[in-house]
Parts: structure tokens; C-alpha cells; sequence
């Protein structure tokens, strides 16, 4: 059953709407990812379903229930601050005791609570601490364990690991889907970072300027995006995304894109592709392959699809240690490949790249959307 | 080395600059100290030392006749009571409506930037405003309203007059201090389940230490040192200490006793003297922590 329903939301602050009808439906110990740029409404949408602002228009029910009229406090949810929030003037063990005090729960079933969450995320040691004596991960800690202890319906994590250095990022990151795990309690969870929404989603949402562009799992939306915006959004290095166009070469359709020096480079399109491109013969579009489907053709997954070589000319190479990156020109635009480490890579500069064709998208240039 | 030979003579031009610094420094802290100086030495003169001699002369004989004296048996208008009934008025007065007007304030600050409404910053400045409302505007107002509500010539009437007096100035503290407090902790209050006084009492009155010092040194001078209201709106009964001082002083029975004068003023300064002293090093701190940001 669905268990956090969205119906058609808006939210407008005086004459500006900040969200646009949003739908989303959220499974019982799901993880959602609701991600964008700054602006886009992430935050806002988070803050209406902890009931920190009002709806404008629209139903929002958890477990069923409609919730748009219930106190924050009445909803049975917790939250996890940006800043953390930790209340200054109390101890670790008073923050974390704060909301069942609150919500009556008798003192030694408080401390019992307390105890077990402390446990759970090894913050035993900080528990008579103030705030104020703890780094920043451990108030990270004890942001969610303030969470943990009530044992909420829904945790809401509103960007909780922007404040801290990338190393601690990464393993914080590696805790909250650890704890997932273990309590598979339903989260929603509110990041700007791409890779952050990809690694701890079960869903993912994207919105930009209040739409919800795509709503699906990682795995979707990384490999089928809906639309141009979400294309670049998601994904480091971002996906190629240049202009070609389309073009029938020996009864074959397929994308064209201009090469800085000799015409340019025809990559004929998989069969399914092939049907929807051809309303769209000596047209331009906007043809998208992530890096790593462009590689070396022995590094190419020969079992996968259709591949396309060519040879480019390689204009900068980015040796990461893992992956050599090779960024060439192609249809006017930069356009990154992802090589196996020590590819070969020609004394004139010229880098044979096999281009796995099953996995590129293609957008109408001008408003967007996935044309295949 | 550049550093070796530079540094004695910017130590010897140091030197010099300094003892000149001191120099003026003790010239205006003598410049400020003397008046208290001199009341200090004729509050324990015998009269007749002072009316012979000069003021700045050290007393002959010590003693602390003047200062029983203006404490319990001076004449202050009619009876000989001392200034003793109009420093308990004075404190009668001066703790509720510190306490009333600070909490009031702390509310209104709390309102202001927590709970938001529409037109919250006209509030804001009305009641901003009111700080620069001058007293004698209020007067005649005021009688009518205490008169309304049958507590013309008491102490509450005086304390009623202070706290709306001094609501204007709480709340610009107040506001301006919670204004740079993080949101996110009440919406986390919140969320955990608390509600509005439930915030403001457990969340944020612990951390306005800073702030609650400052409201209380300024409401305490000003509602202690006020001169106007006292002896507008109060009878012989319910007189503040001021106005009591100014009786004392220019009563126009008997001998002007100098010395006694003298001890029931210093008496008087000494409360606001007393908690300047004892809060004085939070004051600066909290007024910065204010206005840094609001």
C-alpha cells in the first residue's frame, strides 16, 4: 500500500509559486530522494510534509491519512536539520530525550530509549556533552539519533550532510543507508548532491522550479531520463549532450554529429531508435551518451548492444587514476570518454572510441523532452 | 637583523606614547571620580566641618551620623522617617516592572521573528516608536488612565507606568537577539512536539542570558533613576526614592544638613551602581550579541 501519497501539491509564497503540483507515492520503508538545484523547491516540499509549512492546494497522507491539517508534531514524523539543531542550552542525553518528554513518555522509559539509540549510533561517550563540545560529525550523530529515538512513522533529512568535510560525507552517508537498512523505517531525504541521491535512494525525484521532472529508481533515472534537464543533471562527469542531426546513410537512420576537422561522424541508431527518429530526418536534435558507454573498444561491453567505432582526436586527456577521461570535440561541444586507465592513445593525438549505441537518449532541442 | 635593531626604538617611542596615554587616561578617570570624591568625604563630615571648611578638605573627625541619619531619621516631607520607606517603595516598583516589562519583551521579540505574520514589521516599528516618545507627552494620558483604573498614587500605578514605558526598549532587544537565533531549533522544538510557551520557556529564555542582563541594567536605571513619573503619579505613601532625595534635599524646615544630602544621594545611586557592578562585564557582551545582526 502507499504509504506517503502526494496529490497534486501547490505551495505559493504571496505571488510566487514555489511548488507546482507535485504527485508522488511513496512505498512503506522506501527511500526518497528528492533532489534538484537550489530553488527548485526541495526543501519547500520537504517542510510541508513535516507540516512546517502550510499547503496552498493539494492532500498530503501518511499511512492513508490526510495530514494537510495535523500540527507537525501530530504526524509522526521526524526531522533531521540542515544545521542540526541541536538544542544549545541541553545536553546530549536532554536533546535526545527533548521529543518523548514532550510526548510524556515516563522518565525511565526515556532513558531506556536514550540508551538504545546512543548504542546504536556510539554515542554512549558523548551523552552528558553540550552540543557546543561536539565536532561536527558527532552532532550529525546526534542530529539522527534525536530522530531514531522517537521511532517515527517517516525520518525527514533535509540536506544532513552539507556541513561536513567530504570524507566524513561519504561515510555518514554509508551510516544513514546502514540504518535504513536495519530499521526500514520510510525516509525522504532532501539533497542538492546527485551522487548522494544515487547511492541512498530507492526512489529518486527531481524537481526543478516546483515540477517534478522524473520520479523513478536510480537505475531509471539515470539510464532512461525523461528529459534533457534531468539527462545533465544526474551523473559526474555529466552526460554528452551535443547537437546532431539526423540522417538516412545507406537505408540506415542515424546521427551525424560535426567533427572539428574532417565533416563529421555518422552513428547509425539502434532498430527501436531508428522508428521514433524518423519523423526527425535532416533535423537537429540533441543526442546524449554518458561517458562510459563511449570507451575503448576493448574495454567496451561487446555482450551489450550495438557499437559504433570511430576514431577522434583526443584534445585533453584526464588520467584519474581509476579511468582515463579523453575529452574530444564533437557537434560543436565538448564531449568526454571514459577509457580504461593506460588506454592507447596515438602519438597525433587520435583515439579509436566505440561508442555503445543501445545506451544513448535523444531530446528534442528545443523544449526538452525525450523524443527516444 | 631588521628586527633587532627596529625594536628598541619602537619600544622607547612605545614607552613614550604610552605615558602620555596614561597620563590623559588618569586625568579623565580622576575628572569623572572626584564629584563622587567629594560626596563620599562630606557624606561622613559633621556639618559644621563643611560649612567652615571647603568641600575638597578630608574630614577631622569620621563618622556616620549623616548616613543614619538620611537612612531612618531625616526629615523627607512631612515625618522624620529617612529615605528608608522610599528606597523600599523604590524596589516595590523597580523589581515587577523589570520583570514584567522583560518577560512582555521577550515574548514580543519571540513573535516577531518567530511567528511571523503579516505586517509583523509595522508592529515592529509602532512599537519601536515608542521609544522615542517623550515622557512629558505621556503625562497627562497617563493620569487618566491610572485615574480609570483606580490605581492613581500607588506603586502599581507606577510599575503599570514603567512597564509600557519600557515594553518599546525590551522589545527591540529582545527582537534583535532572536532575530540572529537559528530557526531551525524551534521548528525542530516542533517537530519533537513542543508548543509555544513550551519553546520560549525550555529552548529559548536559556540562551538569552546575554540579552536578559542588558534589558535588566538598562530597565533597572532607567525605572530606578526616574524622576518625572515618580513625582507625577505618586502620593507621600507610594513616593519612589527620587522624588523622596528631592524632598530630602530641598526641604525648607530647619538647617540644610550638607553631609545628610550627600549620603541619601550616594544611597540612592547605589542600587544601579550595585547591579552595573555585579552584570556590568555582560552588558557590552550582550548589546554586541544584539547587534551584530537584526
Amino acid at each position: 500500500m502507499a504509504f506517503l501519497e502526494i496529490d497534486g501539491l501547490y505551495k505559493s509564497f504571496g505571488q510566487t509559486d514555489v511548488l507546482k503540483g507535485i504527485d508522488l507515492v511513496v512505498e512503506e520503508g522506501d527511500f526518497l530522494v528528492l533532489v534538484g538545484p537550489s530553488g527548485c523547491g526541495k526543501s519547500t516540499l520537504l517542510n510541508t510534509i513535516a507540516g512546517l509549512e502550510s499547503v496552498t492546494k493539494g492532500e498530503i497522507r501518511i499511512a492513508g491519512e490526510r495530514v494537510n491539517e495535523l500540527k507537525p508534531s501530530e504526524r509522526d514524523i521526524a526531522m533531521v536539520f540542515q544545521s542540526y539543531a541541536l538544542y544549545p542550552n541541553m545536553s546530549v542525553a536532554k536533546n535526545l530525550a527533548f521529543g518523548l518528554e514532550m510526548r510524556g513518555v515516563p522518565k525511565d522509559e526515556r532513558d531506556r530509549a536514550i540508551q538504545e539509540v546512543a548504542e546504536m549510533l556510539q554515542i554512549e561517550k558523548l551523552l552528558n556533552r553540550r552540543p557546543g563540545q561536539l565536532s561536527g560529525g558527532q552532532r550529525q550523530r546526534v542530529a539522527m539519533g534525536r530522530a531514531l529515538v522517537r521511532k517515527p512513522q517517516v525520518f525527514l533529512f533535509d540536506e544532513p550532510l552539507s556541513n561536513l568535510d567530504a570524507k566524513l560525507r561519504v561515510d555518514m552517508r554509508m551510516e544513514i543507508k546502514r540504518l535504513h537498512a536495519t530499521l526500514g523505517t520510510t525516509i525522504v531525504y532532501v539533497t542538492h548532491d546527485q551522487i548522494e541521491a544515487m547511492t541512498l535512494a530507492s526512489t529518486i525525484a527531481i524537481l526543478k522550479d516546483g515540477v517534478l521532472q522524473q520520479f523513478g529508481s536510480p537505475e531509471d533515472v539515470y539510464n532512461n531520463p525523461s528529459n534533457l534537464f534531468v539527462a545533465d543533471f544526474m551523473g559526474s562527469p555529466a552526460m554528452n549532450l551535443v547537437p546532431a542531426e539526423v540522417q538516412k546513410q545507406d537505408g540506415a537512420i542515424g546521427v551525424a554529429l560535426k567533427q572539428r576537422s574532417n565533416g563529421a561522424l555518422f552513428l547509425p541508431v539502434r532498430e527501436g531508435v531508428a522508428d521514433q527518429l524518423g519523423d526527425w530526418v535532416g533535423r537537429t536534435i540533441t543526442f546524449g551518451i554518458r561517458p562510459e558507454a563511449v570507451t575503448d573498444p576493448d574495454a567496451a561491453d561487446q555482450k551489450e548492444g550495438q557499437l559504433v567505432e570511430a576514431t577522434c582526436r583526443a584534445e585533453m586527456v584526464e588520467p584519474t587514476g581509476a579511468d582515463t577521461y579523453v575529452v574530444t570535440h564533437l557537434g560543436g561541444k565538448e564531449f568526454t570518454a571514459r577509457l580504461r586507465a593506460n588506454s592507447p592513445i596515438e602519438e597525433d593525438g587520435h583515439v579509436k572510441l566505440a561508442f555503445n549505441m543501445t545506451r544513448s537518449v535523444f531530446f528534442d532541442p528545443q523544449d526538452g523532452t525525450r523524443i527516444a | 637583523m631588521s628586527t633587532a635593531t627596529e625594536g628598541p626604538q619602537l619600544g622607547s617611542g612605545s614607552v613614550f606614547g604610552r605615558a602620555i596615554l596614561y597620563a590623559v587616561l588618569i586625568v579623565f578617570a580622576v575628572y569623572y571620580l572626584l564629584p563622587l570624591v567629594i560626596m563620599l568625604l562630606n557624606s561622613v563630615k559633621p556639618l559644621d566641618e563643611i560649612r567652615s571648611g571647603n568641600l575638597i578638605a578630608p574630614p577631622q573627625h569620621w563618622t556616620l551620623q549623616p548616613w543614619l541619619s538620611a537612612w531612618s531619621e531625616a526629615q523627607v516631607g512631612v515625618q522624620a522617617t529617612g529615605l528608608k520607606p522610599y528606597f523600599v517603595n523604590s524596589f516595590l516598583m523597580v523589581i515587577p516592572a523589570v520583570t514584567i516589562s522583560m518577560v512582555l519583551g521577550a515574548i514580543n521579540g519571540y513573535v516577531l521573528t518567530k511567528y511571523r505574520f503579516k505586517g509583523d514589521s509595522i508592529v515592529f516599528g509602532l512599537i519601536l516608536f515608542s521609544c522615542f516618545i517623550p515622557f512629558q507627552i505621556v503625562l497627562i494620558p497617563m493620569a487618566k488612565v491610572l485615574g480609570t483604573l483606580g490605581i492613581a498614587g500607588t506603586v502599581p500605578g507606577l510599575v503599570l507606568v514603567h512597564v509600557v514605558y519600557g515594553l518599546g526598549f525590551t522589545t527591540l532587544f529582545f527582537r534583535n537577539y532572536y532575530a540572529a537565533f537559528p530557526t531551525e531549533l524551534i521548528r525542530s522544538a516542533q517537530v519533537d512536539g513542543a508548543g509555544f510557551f513550551r519553546i520560549f520557556w525550555r529552548i529559548l529564555l536559556p540562551s538569552s542570558g546575554p540579552i536578559i542582563v542588558v534589558t535588566i541594567i538598562w530597565q533597572f536605571t532607567n525605572i530606578w533613576n526616574d524622576f518625572l513619573f515618580g513625582a507625577s503619579f505618586s502620593d507621600f505613601d507610594s513616593q519612589p526614592m527620587t522624588v523622596a532625595l528631592n524632598n530630602l534635599v530641598s526641604s525648607s524646615t530647619g538647617v540644610k544638613e550638607y553631609n545628610v544630602h550627600f549620603a541619601g544621594a550616594v544611597l540612592a545611586a547605589l542600587p544601579t551602581l550595585v547591579v552595573y557592578i555585579v552584570s556590568g562585564r555582560y552588558f557590552v557582551r550582550g548589546l554586541m550579541a544584539g547587534a551584530v545582526k537584526g
